[in-house]
């Protein structure tokens, strides 16, 4: 157990854990502070400073920085810190693209989140408008597509790319209004050291980064990846019996939620139009569908022949325990040969 | 793994020796640059100038083929500065003096000279490998595919020993299993030599404990490997082969070879999802479900068996491999394949697999379950050797090693080193290819040769090459780069239209049996 901190939150009496910082302290005891670029599992960057509370009454201060302390008092309200938030948030939305019906972020955005606490001044934010033109949207990568005109840079893609994938491929360029996120050197991310992990994708607060033909599941199955050895643990979401996305599972011990491309983005061989539905049998050199039963006939003919050590199996990798052993169990059991092995050795 | 994949955040010192990690294994290869990125140190063994090799504190780039003269070298260097873990090497440790013995050969001048090392960066790397607590080495088939695979699995263990990185958490020798269930394969005995478990087939008593468990008479003649039952189709002794879900097309060292045995077989069965490029040479071929459509188990590389489960129908008509092979074996009259789930298949495995013994469906519902795990009350083993070695004695055994040629070395002729690797975008290749955006990112096979060396051989960026082994002959397109070191090209072997392994080396490990796909020479012409 971390050690116990006591605090004061808007007048309640709330407990934290020694380590974490104010806006986690308040989030955790169900006291909303609009934010937008803190992440749990990131470096807090203090960037959007929509989270600005007061301490012991005295000074504001940027709650997601701030480590809580034994005795501290904070107001998380009070009409400066509404206007701070206000003009921060107007600053966000005025070049904001906000098709919102059109955005998969819709009703999960914490961009509406903040929004919906904060208000706006719709004079003053007429007024804002810095760009007459949308920025071009960058496609380049086949999996997920970044559209600047949503992006609220809050940096949660950028430390994500170095902190959880580590591979360092995109940063802010430019400053000020015309800040942007892009790959390394202002460049395509197809062009960067992206390995459209999807890590950012998942991250995104908001509607910027975002998967390309989406749909959403109706439900997910938790189940492990077919790829690689790591075996990390993903949920599968399902519609209409077609597999359509897949997400990390964060309670998995080998892989806490994180998936690499293969893992995220490669399950539509499942349902690829070329997958095999029925027995072949192949007659004079050209293969014709068969049903089960002519196909399982053939073969229990032809193996009762070559039993012994005239036969072998191949079994695989990519199967499951319960298949390799059934495999081996019949190549030893019923065609009484130790002839089996599989790929693992190439 | 004797391992687990989450504790490798937390090593001192990481060696990766042989695994392009973060593209083979790019979760695990996330916790290399999180431990890098927290201050350990990380050492690198590879002729490649892989992505880790960036952040390297030590990047030994050996010549290929050249690990357990390295590792060896690092031993020798380990011994004479007395960095070794004297009371762990007394206290479980046996073989010691001959081991001692065996690395007078290694003297660093030797070493430098056969690996091409310096010296100065060979003794680094090993005073930095013996001096940080806990120390993990991650290896991967840059390793074992190689005819001195096993020797260099042995120097890797040797070196562990040493230094008392066995049995601690963030320690041990760390093999990366590639496929998502080779692990798993391995322990249900689809091998040659063993039962389920590694229960030697040789044994009479564990023979006899199969014969009463499944109720039939079994054969104690040794199986063939992968490799050798190639071999036996092609000079016809095996007529029938039952090949389910692989495609040696593109998979198998010396493809064409094993071609010509797929199309000499009397009777071959093809059971997949694709129709791969072995498919087409089937009498039969069988739909089978994919991952997403069944239930079931996998083992990952860190030994944790995880629940699969059926998301979906199975496309078409297809059907899981467990009912085929269910079906087939009921329609020859077997006995012991009534099975009518996986989780009473995993009941058998379980009664008959002393390290499987506690696993359950149930259990599994909470989280994975590490093996050993061999009563329903056991909570997995996390950690391998933590009191003993899996030996006769319990010890850990030191193996003296000398210095072996690799089956082909350049010549006139032939004056490249040829190896394969994996892509990040792609494995082997009968899924992933089939995924519109994967192929984006990688679309083709690329040979990848040093800036020089393209000079010296008259190739251009992005132009067309013949690649020619004793074995066989591919045409693709060149891509220049300074990550190959001179006098070594490389190239994957996930796209059929360019089967690389038609020319490799098909030279065997004489124990592990493992084909030697790393280490293969070629010439190149532009075209
Ligand atoms: S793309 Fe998303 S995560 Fe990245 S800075 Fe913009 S809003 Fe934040
Ligand atoms: S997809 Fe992964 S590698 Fe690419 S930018 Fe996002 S986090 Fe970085
Ligand atoms: S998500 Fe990637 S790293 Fe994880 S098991 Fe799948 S292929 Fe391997
Ligand atoms: S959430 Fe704290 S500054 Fe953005």
């Amino acid at each position: 157990m971390k050690e116990k901190i006591n605090l004061t939150i808007n007048g309640r009496s709330v407990t934290a854990e020694k380590g974490m910082n104010v806006l986690e302290a308040s989030l955790r005891n169900n006291i909303y502070i609009p934010h937008l670029c803190f992440h749990a599992e990131l470096q807090p960057a203090g960037a959007c400073r929509l989270c600005m509370v007061e301490l012991d009454g005295q000074r504001t201060t940027i709650a997601c920085k701030t480590p809580v302390e034994e005795g501290m008092v904070v107001r998380t309200e009070s009409p400066e810190i509404s206007e701070t938030r206000k003009v921060a948030l107007e600053l966000l939305v005025a070049d904001h693209d906000t098709d919102c019906l059109n955005c998969v972020q819709n009703t999960k955005c914490a961009l509406q989140r903040v929004a919906d606490h904060v208000g706006m001044n719709l004079k003053r934010l007429q007024r804002l408008k810095f760009r007459e033109e949308k920025l071009p949207v960058d496609d380049s990568n086949p999996f997920f597509t970044f559209n600047p005109n949503r992006c609220v840079l809050c940096g949660i893609c950028v430390r994500t790319c170095s902190e959880v994938q580590g591979a360092e491929a995109i940063d802010f360029t430019n400053r000020g209004s015309e800040a942007i996120v892009a790959g390394f050197g202002a460049k395509p991310r197809i062009e960067s050291n992206c390995e459209s992990c999807g890590e950012c994708v998942v991250r995104c607060p908001v509607g910027a980064l975002t998967e390309k033909d989406y749909e959403r599941p109706t439900h997910q199955v938790r189940t492990v990846c077919s790829f690689c050895g790591c075996g990390c643990g993903l949920f599968l979401g399902v519609r209409d019996n077609r597999i359509v996305s897949a997400k990390g599972d964060i309670n998995s011990r080998a892989s806490q939620g994180r998936l690499c491309v293969k893992g995220r983005f490669g399950f539509r061989f499942v349902n690829h139009p070329e997958r095999l539905t029925s027995p072949l049998i192949k007659k004079d050199g050209e293969f014709v569908e068969a049903s089960w039963d002519e196909a399982l006939d053939l073969i229990v003919e032809k193996f009762s022949r070559f039993k012994g050590d005239q036969f072998a199996a191949i079994s695989s990798a990519k199967c499951t325990n319960e298949d390799n052993y059934l495999t081996q169990k019949f190549t030893r059991a019923v065609m009484g040969t130790n002839n089996i092995d599989h790929c693992a050795r190439l | 793994m004797t391992n687990s994949i989450a504790e490798i955040g937390d090593a001192s010192v990481i060696m990766a020796v042989g695994t392009n990690t973060t593209s083979g294994h790019p979760i695990i290869g996330q916790q290399v640059r999180a431990a890098k990125r927290k201050g350990s140190k990380l050492i690198v063994v590879n002729p490649k100038e892989i992505d880790l090799a960036r952040t390297a504190d030590h990047f030994l780039r050996l010549k290929p083929g050249t690990d357990v003269t390295l590792l060896m070298g690092m031993a020798r260097v380990i011994l004479d500065e007395g960095l070794y873990d004297k009371s762990f090497i007394e206290q479980r440790c046996e073989g010691f003096d001959a081991f001692v013995g065996s690395l007078a050969a290694f003297d660093l001048d030797s070493v430098e000279k056969v690996t091409g090392v310096p010296k100065d960066a060979i003794a680094a790397a090993a005073r930095c490998y013996a001096s940080g607590q806990p120390a993990s080495i991650l290896y991967c088939m840059g390793v074992t595919q190689h005819v001195q695979g096993t020797d260099n699995v042995l120097a890797v263990s040797n070196l562990a020993m040493l230094t008392g990185n066995i049995g601690k958490p963030s320690s041990g020798v760390n093999p990366l299993r590639g496929q998502n269930n080779v692990q798993g394969a391995c322990d249900m005995g689809c091998l040659p030599n063993v039962y389920p478990g590694y229960q030697p087939v040789a044994l009479e008593e564990v023979r006899a404990k199969f014969e009463s468990a499944w109720g039939a008479k079994l054969t104690d003649s040794p199986g063939l490997t992968h490799t050798e039952i190639f071999d036996s189709m092609f000079s016809g002794s095996i007529k029938a082969l039952y090949l389910v879900g692989e495609n040696p097309y593109i998979s198998e060292a010396n493809s064409s070879h094993a071609t010509e045995a797929m199309e000499k077989v009397e009777f071959m069965v093809v059971q997949d999802i694709f129709l791969t490029e072995s498919a087409r040479y089937a009498d039969v071929v069988l739909p089978a479900a994919s991952f997403a459509e069944k239930d079931g188990t996998f083992t990952n590389t860190e030994r944790r068996v995880q629940r699969v489960r059926r998301a979906i129908e199975p496309v078409g008509d297809s059907r899981a491999d467990w009912q085929i092979v269910c079906e087939i074996a009921r329609r020859m009259n077997a006995k012991g394949f009534d099975f009518s789930s996986p989780e009473e298949i995993m009941r058998e495995i379980a009664s008959v697999t002393p390290s499987y013994g506690g696993i359950t469906f149930k259990r599994l519902e909470y989280g994975g379950l590490q093996w050993p795990c061999p009563t329903e009350d056991h909570p997995g083993t996390p950690i391998l050797h933590t009191e003993r070695f899996p030996t006769d004695t319990g010890k850990g055994k030191f193996k003296p090693l000398a210095y072996r040629k690799s089956a082909e070395e350049p010549d006139e002729q032939y004056p490249l080193i040829l190896t394969t690797d994996r892509s990040l975008y792609h494995f082997h290749g009968t899924m992933t290819r089939r995924v519109y955006g994967l192929n984006i990112l990688e679309k083709e096979e690329m040979l990848r040769i040093n800036p020089e060396d393209a000079v010296q051989f008259g190739l251009k960026d992005k132009g067309k090459v013949r690649v020619t082994s004793r074995h066989g002959t591919v045409e693709t397109k060149v891509l220049i780069t300074d990550k190959c070191p001179r006098g070594m090209v490389s190239m994957t072997f996930h796209f059929a239209e360019t089967p690389t392994n038609i020319m490799t080396c098909s030279e065997l490990d004489p124990v592990a049996k493992t084909p030697t796909t790393k280490v293969c020479t070629v010439r190149v012409e532009s075209v």
